[in-house]
């Protein structure tokens, strides 16, 4: 039944590498972004205040194919932009990876967001009142704190992106779900086989993740 | 000075003129308000260097949003508030530097969950007075054996008794080196046992001269401790007088009114 994975005709190991490096590099990109976003959120200045929240709401609420469809069509089809790729599955795996930065970090601010109402504003309060900056009592006090209380959400944030990559075969990213689509066009008659082989790769891909952040969020509980 | 009427149309002398007085803080014409609630009304408030002043009032009368104000963490409709002849920057870099310069300590601690007792300490040193990390250590644990929790360094908050994590909060105020204290009720989230503790330790700041303005329903305090009470009601500073003189002879109803309500029981 399973014997499509002996036969040599499909990488899946190399789909999984590829998976598994979008996943990577746009939860680190998420990450960051994300906390960018939270920042200008609580930020006392209007502008970045709006900017955050309009910004949030809309990529939020749109699903994450139109986001990476418009990646791909808006950037690489009208405008021309390939960030600095020109094989065309490249220009999928980069192009992916943006929009699911674009998206997935929404996510990464909204849990960031409910970390930072865990922290009592006393002691952001404490914090201006020893002359720190607005910045420094962001990234010294309120965001350390966050991070620590926003662990649990994260790992879900995390988890749903590894799982999102897949609408990155809508772009002809090489990753493991376009590989799927392959092979059960080929293989028909392993159907559930193949729905397993990929259902296990991306529970050994996500796994980890859930496990490794609820040991984090224990050790890094902040005491109150 | 402090006699002086405060007339908002005097702007005190441009910055190279010396500074006249011992005045440490100088509020005049300070008005404030929260929608519609006119929480602070013509303050005219002037602490000397060294002077401890204590303020009381009855609940909401705008004794925090007074000390708040002081430095800032509160903005002012109108008025102005200068600390060491300087008036208070609007915001940004400047208005911080100040701050460091006016130490708080607040009812409820506001210690940083996240850090040990002595990186409290040591925090503002580091980042704000840009002081060498042993330097900053030396003298924050210095400053928590003066406060008497020395012992308790590299604990974090929570592992603290209330009045130790209020000790800690002081000394994490002092270790800036502030001109003048701020105290908004340090000791009413305490339970009774531990109140006298950081009473002493605010007792022995007053002994050495530090300026201080302390929010305290203790009386106890005011009597031993300062040299000023001052009484708020309903967002105006209705009379002040000596500890001595305003507990033995309050002149105002309002004042009246007040004690007879805290002393009787
Ligand atoms: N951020 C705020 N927004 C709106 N109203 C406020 C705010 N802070 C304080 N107030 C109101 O301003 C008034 C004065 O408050 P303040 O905290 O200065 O009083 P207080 O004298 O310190 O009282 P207490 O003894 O209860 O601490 C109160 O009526 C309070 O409800
Ligand atoms: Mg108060």
């Amino acid at each position: 039944m399973f014997d499509f994975l002996d036969s040599g005709q499909y990488d899946l190991l190399g789909a999984f590498w590829v998976t598994a490096k979008l996943a990577l590099y746009s939860a680190i990109g998420s990450l960051i972004w994300g906390t960018a976003l939270a920042a200008m959120r609580v930020s006392p200045v209007p502008l970045m205040r709006g900017f955050g929240t309009t910004y949030v709401n809309l990529v939020r609420n749109t699903p994450l194919t139109v986001v990476i469809v418009a990646c791909s069509f808006g950037l690489d089809q009208t405008l021309g932009i390939t960030l600095g790729a020109d094989r065309s599955e490249d220009i999928g795996f980069r192009l992916a990876i943006l929009g699911l930065i674009a998206y997935t970090g929404t996510f990464v601010c909204e849990a960031l967001r409910s970390g930072i109402n865990t922290v009592p504003a006393g002691q952001a309060e404490a914090a201006r009142a020893l002359g720190l900056s607005f910045f420094q009592v962001l990234t010294l006090v309120v965001l350390p704190q966050a991070f620590r209380a926003a662990v649990a959400p994260l790992a879900n944030v995390l988890i749903a992106l590894t799982k999102n990559t897949t609408v990155a075969a809508a772009i002809g990213a090489a990753e493991a779900a376009l590989l799927m689509r392959e092979m059960i066009e080929n293989e028909a008659d392993a159907l559930f086989a193949v729905f397993a082989v990929f259902a296990f790769g991306f529970i050994v891909l996500t796994l980890p993740t859930g496990l490794f952040f609820g040991w984090a969020a224990k050790r890094l509980a902040v005491k109150r | 000075m402090s006699g002086e009427s405060v007339s908002k149309s005097v702007p005190r002398g441009p910055e190279d003129t010396p500074r006249a007085t011992d005045d440490l803080v100088v509020l005049s014409g300070v008005n404030k308000h929260f929608g519609a609630l006119h929480v602070l009304q013509d303050i005219d408030l002037t602490i000397s260097r060294g002077e401890v002043v204590v303020v009381i009032g009855p609940s909401g009368s705008g004794k925090s949003t007074l000390c708040r104000t002081i430095n800032r963490l509160e903005s002012v409709d109108s008025g102005t508030i200068t600390i060491d002849g300087k008036p208070l920057p609007a915001e940004g870099r400047e208005l911080a530097r100040l701050r460091s310069d006016v130490g708080m300590v607040f009812q409820s601690f506001n210690l940083f969950a996240h850090k040990t007792v002595l990186e409290n300490v040591m925090l503002g040193q580091i980042k704000v007075r840009k002081t060498e990390k042993k330097a900053a250590e030396e003298k924050a644990r210095a400053l928590l054996d003066r406060v008497g929790v020395g012992t308790q360094a590299d604990k974090y908050p929570a592992q603290l008794s209330g009045g130790q994590q209020q000790r800690v909060a002081i000394a994490r105020a002092l270790a800036m080196g502030p001109k003048v204290m701020l105290f908004d009720e340090p000791t009413s989230a305490l339970d009774p046992e531990m109140i006298n503790e950081v009473l002493e330790v605010m007792q022995q700041l007053a002994r050495d001269g530090m300026t201080m303005v302390v929010v305290t329903h203790e009386m106890g305090f005011a009597r031993s401790a300062a040299n000023r009470v001052v009484f708020m009601a309903d967002g105006r500073i209705v009379e002040q007088a000596t500890p001595e003189e305003f507990f033995s002879n309050p002149r105002s109803d309002r004042a009246k009114d007040f004690l007879s309500k805290i002393l009787h029981h």
